[in-house]
Order: C-alpha cells, then structure tokens, then sequence
C-alpha cells in the first residue's frame, strides 16, 4: 500500500477526525483528533492491511505556539507491510490530557510516562503514570521550552560534601 | 560463696519476674510475608546504573518494578541547543557499547532530513564500521552474561578480542572508544591500507577464537542449565511490547532493519537474519554469536568490494570542504563559518530515521524549523524499550535468575537513559 | 643498604610510615563505582591487555566496606549522587577516591540540569584523571599518581603526633611526562 491509499483508507473511515496529513521525505504523518486516537489506533493495528502492530515510540513535541502547544507524535510500525506511519495529536496547555494508547499497543506505557515527565502531558487511563527519569519529587518538567538548559537552582539536592 | 555479677542480678531478677508472666511468643507463618529486595543502582551485575525493586515471596520472584533515570543527561535539552554536527560526539555516549553505530544512526536521519547523499565509499566505509562496532557490542553482550551466570574465563577472552578492534578505530578514528567518526556527508577521515591490513588479520582470526568461545559455553551443563527456559516471552507479548532486536528475532520474527527497510549498501550483501523460536535466554545468546557470525561474512564482503572515490558528498552549503581549500579559497572559508557557526539549514519538516543497531532499532526524530539546531530531537532507544519487557520476563522466576535475564537483555543504560 | 642489611643480618631497619604506606600503595583495592562510558574502559584496564592487577588492583569488589579506593567513572546525576555518597560513607577508612573521566571530574560534555559539574561538589577526591574517556594507560597513570601520593603520607605522624596526613610542601608534576 502507498502512502495515498493508507490516507484514502483513514479519511474513508474516520472523515473529519483526520485533520491533516502530510508527506515529507518519503514519511507519512496523519494529524488526528485527540479524542478520538484510541478508535484510530484500534483501527490501524486491525485492519488487515495496515496492521500497524509495532508501536516504535511515542513522544511529545513542544511547538511553543499559543493554540495547540504540545504535540503527542506516535511512531508505529507494520511487520508485514514494513512500512511506518506516524499519528499525530495537538494538545493545549491548558487541557494537556490524551487518552493513553496502552490498550491497543501495551508497549507505550514507558514513552508516555517519559512524555509525561518531560512535558507534562498526562493520559488518561494509564496504569501506572509516574515520572520516569528525573526523581518523583522535581517539581518541573525540563523539556518544555520555558525549562532551561542549566536547570532552576535547587530543585535537585545534592548530599553535602 | 561465689560473688555475683551486678549483671548476673539484674538478669535474675528480670527472670523471676517474668516466670508467672505468659512469654509465649506469637510470630506471623514467616512464609508468608513478601519481601522487597532493592537491587540498587550500583551493583555487579545490573550492566550499569539500573535500579530494580524486586517482589520476592522466598526466592519466588513476585514482581519487580525497573526504575531509571539514574543516568539521565539531557540529551535531547543540549540538542536542542546545539548544531546537527555539535551532537556528533553526543551521539558516541549513546549506546557506548558499539559508539559507530549511533554516529552512522544520527547521520543518517540528519542527512535523510537534509536530503544529502554519501558518496558510495563513505557508504561501505559506514557499512565496515557499523559491523565491526556490531561484533564489538555483541562481544561485550556475551562475555557480560557469560560472567553474571558465572563463567568468567569468557569475559576475559571477548575482551581480548575485542581489544583487536579497538585497535582498528584507533587507527581509522583517531580514538579507540568514542569516536565520533561520521560527518554530515560522509565521514571524518579516510580508510587506509593499515585498516585493510588489520581488519584482514582480526577476520581470520575471528572465526577460531569464537569457536573457542562457543566451545566453552555451548555444552556446559551449567550455563545451559542457567540459561535455558528462563526468561521467556511470547511472540504475541514481544511484539505488544515494542521488542527490537535480537530479542524479537529470538521469539521467531524475523524483523532486521537492514533487510526490512534498507539503508547504506546493504541490498547488495549477502547475508542471513538469524531467528529463533525458543524465546529464552539461551536462545537470544544463539542469535548473538550466529550474528556475530554473519556480521563477519559482511565485513568480508565489503572489505573486498570497497570501491575508490571521495569520502565526502559534495554540497558545498551543506558539508565544509577539507581543509586545504578551506584555507585557501574565500568561498570555502566562508562557507566553513556558517557550517561552524550556525549549522546546516535542512528544511522545515520532520523526518524519522533508524538503523539497527546491535540491541535493535536506535532511530532519531528530528524536527527541524529551518535554523542549525534541530527544535526537537528524540532519541528512540532501543535499550528503554527493551527494558520494558522486562518485569514480564521476570516473573515466576527465581532470583538467581534475574542476573541471566538481564545479561540476556544486554540493556546499555546510556541508551535507556538518555 | 636495606636490603644488604636484610641479607646479612635478617632484619632491616625503617620508618612505620614507609612499611604501613608501602604495603596500602600496593594493595589498592578499587571500588569500581562504574556509571557509564568510562566504566567499560575501567573494564578494558581489568582485560588481559592493560591488566591493572600488576598494580596490586586485582579485587574490583563491589562490595564497598572491602575496598580501599572509589573509582567513579562517568556522568554523575543529581538522582545518582545520593547513592555515590552513600557507597562512600560505607568504605571504611583510609580510603582515596579517583575521579576518572570528564564527566566525573567537571560534569564533562554534559553541561546540563541534571548532571553534577563535577563530584568534587560533595566528596574529596584524591587524583582527578582527564580524557573522554580516559585510555586504561591513563587510568594506570592515575592510579600510579595515587600510590605516589599515599607513600608521602604520615599515617603514624597524624595518629601520635597529630600531625596533618598531607604535607603541603609536596613538589608538582611539571609538564606532562616530567618526573614530579
């Protein structure tokens, strides 16, 4: 399947939930709906000619724009096709909630805890959402564009000497 | 008459008081408490800082739960601060295992995005130096799991071998670990007839020093014993689970990113992707040595099919020319200081590249919005995802175990961690 | 002359601190506190090649209350720290530590918010050893630089005559390669 015909299967099922697609470089990137990402996940990874089943990563951009500053960008994979398809979703800061995917690919649960430590963006349902690399009791989340790259005085502690 | 201690009467007189009291002593069925065992961040055989809380009903494990973050440096904060071509030596701390191979990795998705092109010499040369840096991890990954199990002769000896390879970067790279060797374009510096050389001689002694190796573990009753059915995961669970690598190839999937999706010249070379179906420990250690195997047949290959050319593509607003011209013409000085300065200029998109490493599928993300320095750059780690499974591995089994499973793993928390 | 003395007499003459200081110069055993990319070059000093065993280091213990010196090799986080110290805290005295790469020693390539710039900032370190990572040569080097160091210590004079371990008047290495 092309990308043309993995875009014309989408926008037949799922219409408006398909905000935009793009193609850059040979990839093929589908913007969705952030409500509705679980029904196109399950979608994908049944359908039988796109069985995306291998969920590659799962990661948060900061965009740093007033309407829709984070994007949740999920990589995924077909084992039978070989082919990749990134899913796209747009999140506000005020409202940074997504649905978790970890129901459909189980393998997530790490890279949207690790989403969640960098940005802030919680799921919703997840299993076990806790921070994943800085310590549980850091209070901000480094990978935002405001966070800078020395980091905020004493939010680590340090043992004395 | 003897004399009395002050102790001795104080205890008697403790003793008297207690005889009409009931002293029996009531303690819970001890079997039935769980103990939380904490396998800390320091610890022989974690292969780095890796911090497991293990569940243990005896010595039944129960549950274990990884923590990470104990070697978090900010990769994708300082990419964000500095040019495509500043990260290269970042890209080398990654997997530290097999460093080529995330310089070849990172290179290629910059390049992928940038729309640039290696010359078909820089192309074998990354192809050579990607497997060498294979057989290199692999090395490591066998002689690891082979001293956690308990067999530390082998260790020493993947470490001689391995040490021959070190000895080829050196030459080729100028560094005998973190060589950050690969260039937007094509590569630092040129191959030689020494490299041809060396790399010759450590190919025919190669293939005898593994068969000593596996001489030494395949019929050992007790690493077979030790390995062997631990640690198993289903297909179905390793391919929920994201599993890359040796690992999903030893559950019978035959997924190899170089067959798959290909990148460099590997189309044109001849090898196998070796699968397994047991899906245990011993069967992800077969997978590593036949890889080893193969890798080998490809380094011949290439070796001999290396063509003549030049090592660096030629986008003069892209990859800085050598440094003869760049001193001496104006155009090519000028274009060095931008190149230095203010980094490449890819165009606004973004764009996914990966390779397989040798843990699995390392791949970089890179959004770029048009300046130097990339506006986002995720590291997909194949360690992390790897990791993941691993609470799944665990349980059921026992203790000791859990020192074979992770050797089994071979998780780099470089990688894992970012 | 000592060792006339030993073979004509059977017994030699010579300060406590040149015993006691010569027997722990040789005897160090490191405690390989090993965190990443420098950690499998500390592994490479063990292998057959490099071979730090010669030097006395044969035991890599990991278990700290054996050991005598701390390797600390590679980046130190400021989740990391708090379990450095500890390991630490555990050695029982004397004990030395060695810093080993850049990371340890100044937060190396990783100028960031969670990487320490540099573990002098919450324990003393005794030799610092520069490189990215360090060749096992240079690690030999420093540990050789270690040895220098413990022989011109005054166990026996800071123990009765409460005199400081560390003389301060102690000559500094010239160039690189110069004798100190």
């Amino acid at each position: 399947m092309t990308n043309s015909e993995v875009i014309a299967k989408l926008k037949t099922r799922f219409g408006d939930t398909v905000l935009a697609t793009e193609e850059f470089r040979g990839d093929l990137t589908v913007t969705v709906k952030k409500e509705e990402i679980v029904r196109v996940a399950e979608f994908v990874k049944t359908e039988p000619d796109l069985a995306f089943d291998l969920i590659i990563d799962a990661l948060g951009v900061d965009m740093y724009r007033p309407e829709g500053r984070f994007e949740v960008v999920y990589i995924i994979y077909s084992l039978n096709h070989k082919r990749y398809v990134r899913l796209k979703v747009r999140v506000d800061e005020e409202n940074p909630v997504v649905p978790t995917v970890t129901g459909v690919w189980p393998g997530a649960n790490w890279h949207e805890r690790e989403t969640f430590d960098m940005f802030g963006i919680r799921f919703s349902g997840h299993p076990d959402l806790r921070r994943m690399y800085m310590p549980e009791e850091f209070e901000h989340h480094p990978l935002r564009k405001d966070f800078p790259l020395m980091g905020i005085p004493d939010s680590l502690p340090l043992p004395r000497r | 008459m003897p004399v009395r201690t002050p102790e001795e009467t104080k205890k008697s007189q403790i003793l008297a008081a207690l005889e009409d009291q009931d002293t029996t002593v009531v303690v819970d069925d001890a079997l039935e408490n769980e103990m939380v065992l904490n396998m800390g961040p320091q610890h022989p055989a974690t292969h780095g800082v890796l911090r497991l809380l293990v569940r243990l009903d005896g010595e039944t494990v129960v549950a274990v739960v990884p923590e990470l973050g104990y070697l978090h440096r900010g990769y994708e904060k300082i990419a964000e601060n500095a040019t495509y071509h500043e990260f290269i030596p970042h890209t080398d701390r990654l997997d530290y295992l097999s460093p080529l191979s995330n310089n070849v990795a990172y290179v290629l998705a910059v390049e992928k995005l940038a729309g640039i092109e290696a010359p078909r010499r820089a192309q074998y040369i990354r192809v050579l130096v990607c497997e060498m840096a294979r057989v290199a991890s692999h090395l490591v990954a066998v002689g690891s799991m082979a001293m956690d199990v308990g067999a530390l002769t082998v260790l020493l000896w993947t470490f001689r071998e391995r040490e021959k390879l070190l000895d080829i970067y050196d030459v080729l790279c100028g560094a005998r670990f973190t060589t950050s060797y690969t260039r937007i374009g094509g590569l630092q510096q040129d191959w030689t007839a020494q490299c041809t050389g060396m790399l010759n001689q450590f190919l025919e002694e190669f293939k005898q020093d593994l068969a000593e190796v596996e001489a030494l573990l395949q019929t050992n009753r007790i690493f077979v014993d030790r390995c062997e059915g631990v640690g198993y995961l289903s297909q179905a669970n390793c391919i929920a689970m994201g599993l890359t690598g040796p690992l999903l190839r030893a559950a019978g999937v035959p997924r190899d990113l170089r067959r798959d999706n290909p990148y460099l010249i590997y189309p044109e070379l001849d090898f196998a992707v070796i699968t397994a179906t047991e899906s245990d420990a011993l069967a992800r250690f077969y997978v590593r040595i036949a890889e080893m195997k193969e890798s080998a047949k490809i380094l011949r290959q290439a070796l001999d099919r290396l063509p003549e050319g030049p090592y660096n593509a030629f986008e003069p607003k892209k990859v800085p020319a050598n440094k003869e011209r760049t001193y001496t013409k104006m155009e090519e000085l000028i274009h060095d200081f931008m190149l230095v300065n203010l980094g490449i200029d890819p165009p606004v998109g973004e764009s996914y590249g990966a390779v397989e490493s040798s843990k699995g599928e390392l791949g970089f993300y890179i959004v770029s919005d048009g300046t130097g320095q990339p506006w986002r750059l995720k590291i997909r780690s194949p360690s992390m995802t790897n990791l993941q499974a691993l609470p799944m591995m665990l349980k059921g089994g026992m203790i000791s175990d859990i020192v074979a499973i992770i050797g089994s793993l071979d998780p780099v928390m470089g990688e894992a961690d970012k | 002359m000592a060792i006339e003395s030993l073979q004509r007499d059977g017994f030699l003459t010579t300060r406590l601190d040149e015993v006691i200081n010569w027997a722990r110069k040789n005897s160090l055993w490191p405690m390989p506190m090993g965190i990443s990319c420098c950690a499998i070059e500390m592994m490479a000093t063990a292998s057959p090649r490099f071979d730090i065993s010669r030097f006395g280091s044969e035991v890599m213990r990991f278990t700290p209350r054996q050991c005598d010196v701390m390797i600390v090799a590679g980046t130190v986080t400021y989740k990391m720290s708090k379990v450095v110290r500890k390991i630490y805290d555990q050695m029982p005295d004397p004990k030395w530590v060695i810093s080993m790469g850049a990371c340890a020693s100044s937060g190396g390539m990783f100028r960031s918010y969670s990487v320490v710039q540099g573990i002098d900032q919450f324990i003393p370190v005794d030799v610092f050893v520069a490189g990215c990572p360090p060749r096992p040569e240079a690690l030999l080097h420093g540990l050789m630089e270690l040895q220098n160091k413990i022989e011109k210590e005054r166990t026996i004079g800071s123990l009765v005559r409460k005199e400081p371990v560390w003389i301060p008047e102690m000559p500094v290495a010239g160039k690189a390669g110069q004798p100190a």
